[in-house]
Parts: structure tokens; C-alpha cells; sequence
């Protein structure tokens, strides 16, 4: 089958086939659902710094940390992909959605064994944001260390 | 307190504001959620690079950080951090500041996925 169908006709029934979203309620359903995570994130920075005086770098981490676990948790109860259903870009564009998108892929192939299957089908989404991230932040810093050579 | 406050606010507005934006593009282009987590990401990384992103990280907090935008200010933070000290900082620097995001996503996501069998997906 020829996946770029350029055939006006086609596409027109393909649009008016496919299931319509209801556009604004989505956007709407993303800004809330994705700000109250990133309130939660907040309010466990601001917990984590008042009562047990975390700071800097081990405060962003520690939180990262705490919102990674909640996110694989979720998933793994099986209420994160409903939250996913309602919120669409809310849920998976916050870190949360990174959890998820390790601990879901790992889930269904976990069948292909504890190797092949759970630990290598966990990157099938986070490795390539994990293979681009490293490679952005090492051109990032390659630039930045020969800029530094001529200031 | 009230500084506290206005912060939760903040966090709220800019986190959502964010993900708005990704759900604008799932709903007007064919971009996979796959591809919008790289290109957000990279979004943060190259924004960071070019100094803009810890302005909104100074103003939003976790609304800056949580998204996955955040992540790649992250790594691009580190690395120019490293690159001040060599070019093995430079190499480096990214990736180790990242460390507490990429262990926990590697531990948590293992023992989750280990522990919780996959539903069936009828709901």
C-alpha cells in the first residue's frame, strides 16, 4: 500500500472518517492536566527545600527523582494511560510521560523475557531522547569549550 | 508565603502553557508523541545553549523543568558548566547532570514494569 495517498479524493474520506477531536476541549483538558503536574513538581521542590533543606542541583534531582517514580508507578497500576487518554500532550510532555513512555513498551514485552524483552523494549521511546540529548549536549559543549578558546 | 504561591501559580501557568503547545501540534500535524518528546527536548537544549532557558526556569520553576524542555536545559546547562573546565567536561558535563533523571527512569522503570503485568487494553 502506498503510505503517501496523494489522491485528493481519498484523503477528503480519510478526514472525514477519521475520529474528530474535539480540538478546543483537548487543548484545554493538556493545559490543565500538564500545569498540575508541573504543580506538582513544584510543590514537592518547595517540600523537599523546607523541610529537609535540599538545594541546587540535588533539589532539581531529587525531584526529578520523586516525579520519575510516581510516573513509573502510574503506569505500572495502569492509570497513567487513562490520564494519557483524557490529557494527551499534558501527560506526556512533562517527565512523568518519560516514566511512562519506559515503563509501558517494558510492560507489554516483558512476555520476550527479562533481557530482550523487558530492559531492551524499555528505550524503545526514551532511547532516542536519550541518544539526541547526549548528542546535542556534547555539541553543546564541544562549541562552547572552542568558543571559551578564543575569549 | 505569598512568593510560594505565586510560584505554584507559575508553575501551573507555564507547565500548562507547554504542554499546550505540544497538544496544538498533535492536533494539527502528524507528528507521533515519540517525535514531540526529541523535538521538545531539543527545543530546551538549544534554548539553554543560546541562554534563554534558565530565564524561564528563574521564572516558572518546575513549570520549566518538569516538562522534558527541562531535561534538555539540563543537559545543555551541564555541558557548557563542563566545557568552563576541558573539553572531558565538555563530553561529559551533559549527561551527568542529567544522571538523577536517566538512573531513575532506568531503576523505577525496571522494577515497575518487573512488578505490574500489562492490562489488557480494552477500557
Amino acid at each position: 500500500m502506498n503510505a503517501k495517498n496523494s489522491n485528493p479524493a481519498y484523503l477528503e474520506y480519510v478526514s472525514k472518517i477519521s475520529p474528530k477531536t474535539n480540538e478546543k476541549r483537548s487543548l484545554f483538558r493538556a493545559f490543565w492536566v500538564g500545569g498540575t503536574i508541573c504543580l506538582t513538581g513544584q510543590v514537592i521542590r518547595f517540600a523537599l527545600e523546607f523541610f529537609f533543606g535540599l538545594y541546587g542541583d540535588v533539589l532539581a534531582g531529587t525531584t526529578s527523582i520523586i516525579l520519575i517514580g510516581i510516573g513509573s508507578f502510574l503506569t505500572g497500576l495502569g492509570v497513567y494511560d487513562r490520564i494519557g487518554k483524557y490529557a494527551g500532550g499534558g501527560s506526556i510532555v512533562p517527565i512523568t510521560g518519560f516514566a511512562n513512555s519506559v515503563v509501558s513498551p517494558a510492560m507489554d514485552f516483558k512476555t520476550e523475557g527479562y533481557i530482550y524483552g523487558l530492559a531492551a523494549k524499555m528505550f524503545v521511546i526514551a532511547g532516542p531522547i536519550i541518544v539526541f540529548g547526549v548528542l546535542g549536549s556534547v555539541g553543546v559543549g564541544v562549541i562552547y569549550f572552542i568558543v571559551g578558546l578564543f575569549l | 508565603m505569598i512568593d510560594v504561591l505565586l510560584m505554584f501559580l507559575k508553575a501551573f501557568v507555564v507547565g500548562g502553557a507547554i504542554c499546550t503547545i505540544a497538544q496544538l501540534l498533535i492536533n494539527y500535524t502528524k507528528i507521533t508523541s515519540g517525535k514531540i518528546l526529541v523535538y521538545f527536548l531539543l527545543a530546551g537544549l538549544f534554548l539553554q545553549a543560546i541562554g534563554v532557558y534558565k530565564y524561564i526556569v528563574e521564572f516558572a520553576g518546575a513549570g520549566a523543568t518538569v516538562p522534558i524542555c527541562g531535561f534538555g536545559y539540563l543537559l545543555a546547562e551541564g555541558a557548557i558548566k563542563g566545557a568552563k573546565a576541558g573539553l572531558f567536561g565538555a563530553f561529559t558535563g551533559g549527561l551527568a547532570s542529567a544522571s538523577a533523571g536517566v538512573t531513575a527512569a532506568i531503576v523505577f522503570g525496571y522494577l515497575n514494569a518487573l512488578i505490574f503485568k500489562a492490562k489488557s487494553k480494552k477500557n
